[in-house]
């Protein structure tokens, strides 16, 4: 219960990997860090995701599209979504972070950055479009619940911010 | 029950009122901040409104789908939200308070902000390990609704002469419902003694504390009140909640058992 370690059965990884995140559709659910475990026990796949935000509106449609990627494999599956532990943005992979800035969101920074730009004003966002860090702050909530709204004072471009949740 | 508490019929019906007393409380506010959807004074603010209204929705989802579990028969989350009547809502007066004007908004939604940190901390060592888990996950929100909230008591308190006199109103207005927060249902008392619930007597002197100190920052006055209001954790409403309940609950009523 208290693990964060994902158990995911190593024949179930491609499948997964393919599985993309409704909104941010070049990151996969399994670079999000969403599914804990999948695990096939009796010929049947038991996954367990978990919302990055509560309200993530995505979580049904991510359940589906897990559900649909496995019968497409030839798997019958049961989703669970979870609580705990919960969701940190830490668990998005490396090559998570470099897709969503590649889509024009910047990555989120540790937390004690991400409360100086998101409290105290700093510039340290750097801007997915141009790479400054001359970047502001214009709301704390942005397109969906895990952004913010940024602006480049360089390149002018608006950008999202994913916020830091730990 | 994961936490291997065994369940009787009274500590059943207890704990099933303990979830509504604390998600209903989302619930309200939630539809609250909802209702400015299209209607937030700047494009950013209307678009915090409704992320803090959906994190609200999101956190009511995880409580009312353990209490449908906790009742035990084919109730489920949405009729625990959408069809009870106006007495069986057990939310706080303050968050069924209606939005005057944005100075209201964020009175409303800091003061509820700062008891909400402070209870969810609490609620993460519950017991139950499904609260404590939505209380884990929840708080991690929550620490945003009330940077938001807290950055714009300080914005609006200390801006011009004019935000800082409907800041000042609000609070005044608002204050009378803050010491209900702190106040226990029969089920609040022996979720407390079981270990499952918050004692939120213990939480009134730290959150009067938080509140004054950002009133000051933001050049605002504590409002010196002796006679606070009550109700809503019994049931008892003010008059804005029935309207409230009548927009939230229309497609329910209109077409019954739809679905999304």
């Amino acid at each position: 219960m208290t693990t964060t370690e994902q158990h995911i059965d190593e024949v179930l990884t491609p499948i997964l990997e393919k599985v993309s995140d409704p909104e941010i559709p070049v990151l996969s659910i399994m670079d999000m860090g969403v599914v804990r475990s999948a695990v096939i026990k009796q010929g049947i796949v038991y996954v367990e995701i978990t919302p990055t935000y509560s309200g993530c509106p995505a979580m049904d449609v991510i359940g589906d599209d897990i559900k649909a990627a496995l019968k497409n494999a030839g798997y019958e599956s049961k989703i669970e979504l979870i609580l705990h532990p919960a969701w940190t943005t830490d668990w998005i992979t490396p090559k998570g972070r470099e897709a969503l800035e590649q889509y024009g969101i910047a990555a989120p920074l540790e937390a004690e950055a991400d409360k100086d730009v998101l409290l105290n004003g700093k510039r340290l966002v750097k801007c997915p479009q141009c790479g400054s860090t001359n970047t502001k702050l214009v709301s704390q909530f942005g397109s969906t619940a895990c952004k913010a709204q940024f602006q480049c004072d360089d390149c002018q471009e608006p950008f999202d911010y994913f916020k830091c949740l730990k | 029950m994961k936490a291997g508490i065994p369940l009787n019929e009274t500590m059943k019906n207890n704990l099933y009122k303990y979830i509504l007393g604390i998600a209903d409380n989302s619930l309200i506010l939630g539809q609250r901040m909802g209702e400015l959807c299209g209607h937030g004074p700047s494009l950013e603010t209307d678009i915090a409104c409704t992320n803090l209204s959906l994190d609200l929705f999101g956190q009511v989802r995880s409580y009312y789908q353990y209490a449908a579990k906790i009742a035990g028969d084919d109730r489920t989350e949405d009729d625990i939200a959408m069809l009870r009547k106006e007495r069986d809502y057990l939310n706080v007066l303050l968050v069924e308070q209606p939005n005057r004007d944005f100075a209201y908004v964020i009175g409303r939604q800091f003061l509820f902000d700062v008891y909400h940190h402070l209870f969810l901390m609490e609620l993460q060592k519950s017991k139950d390990l499904t609260l404590a888990a939505i209380a884990n996950k929840s708080i991690k929100e929550v620490s945003y609704h009330l940077r938001f909230s807290t950055d714009w008591v300080k914005r609006l308190g200390d801006g011009t002469e004019e935000s800082h006199t409907r800041m000042q109103e609000a609070i005044d207005q608002l204050w009378t419902y803050t010491d209900e927060l702190f106040h226990q249902t029969e089920a609040d008392k022996e979720m407390v003694s079981e270990g499952i619930g918050v004692d939120v007597t213990k939480l009134k002197e730290e959150y009067y504390n938080k509140v004054a100190e950002v009133l000051a920052e933001a050049t605002l006055q504590v409002p010196d009140l002796k006679y606070f209001q009550k109700g809503g954790k019994q049931g008892i409403h003010t008059e804005h909640l029935g309207y409230l309940l009548a927009e939230l609950q229309y497609m329910q009523r209109a077409y019954p058992n739809m679905e999304w």
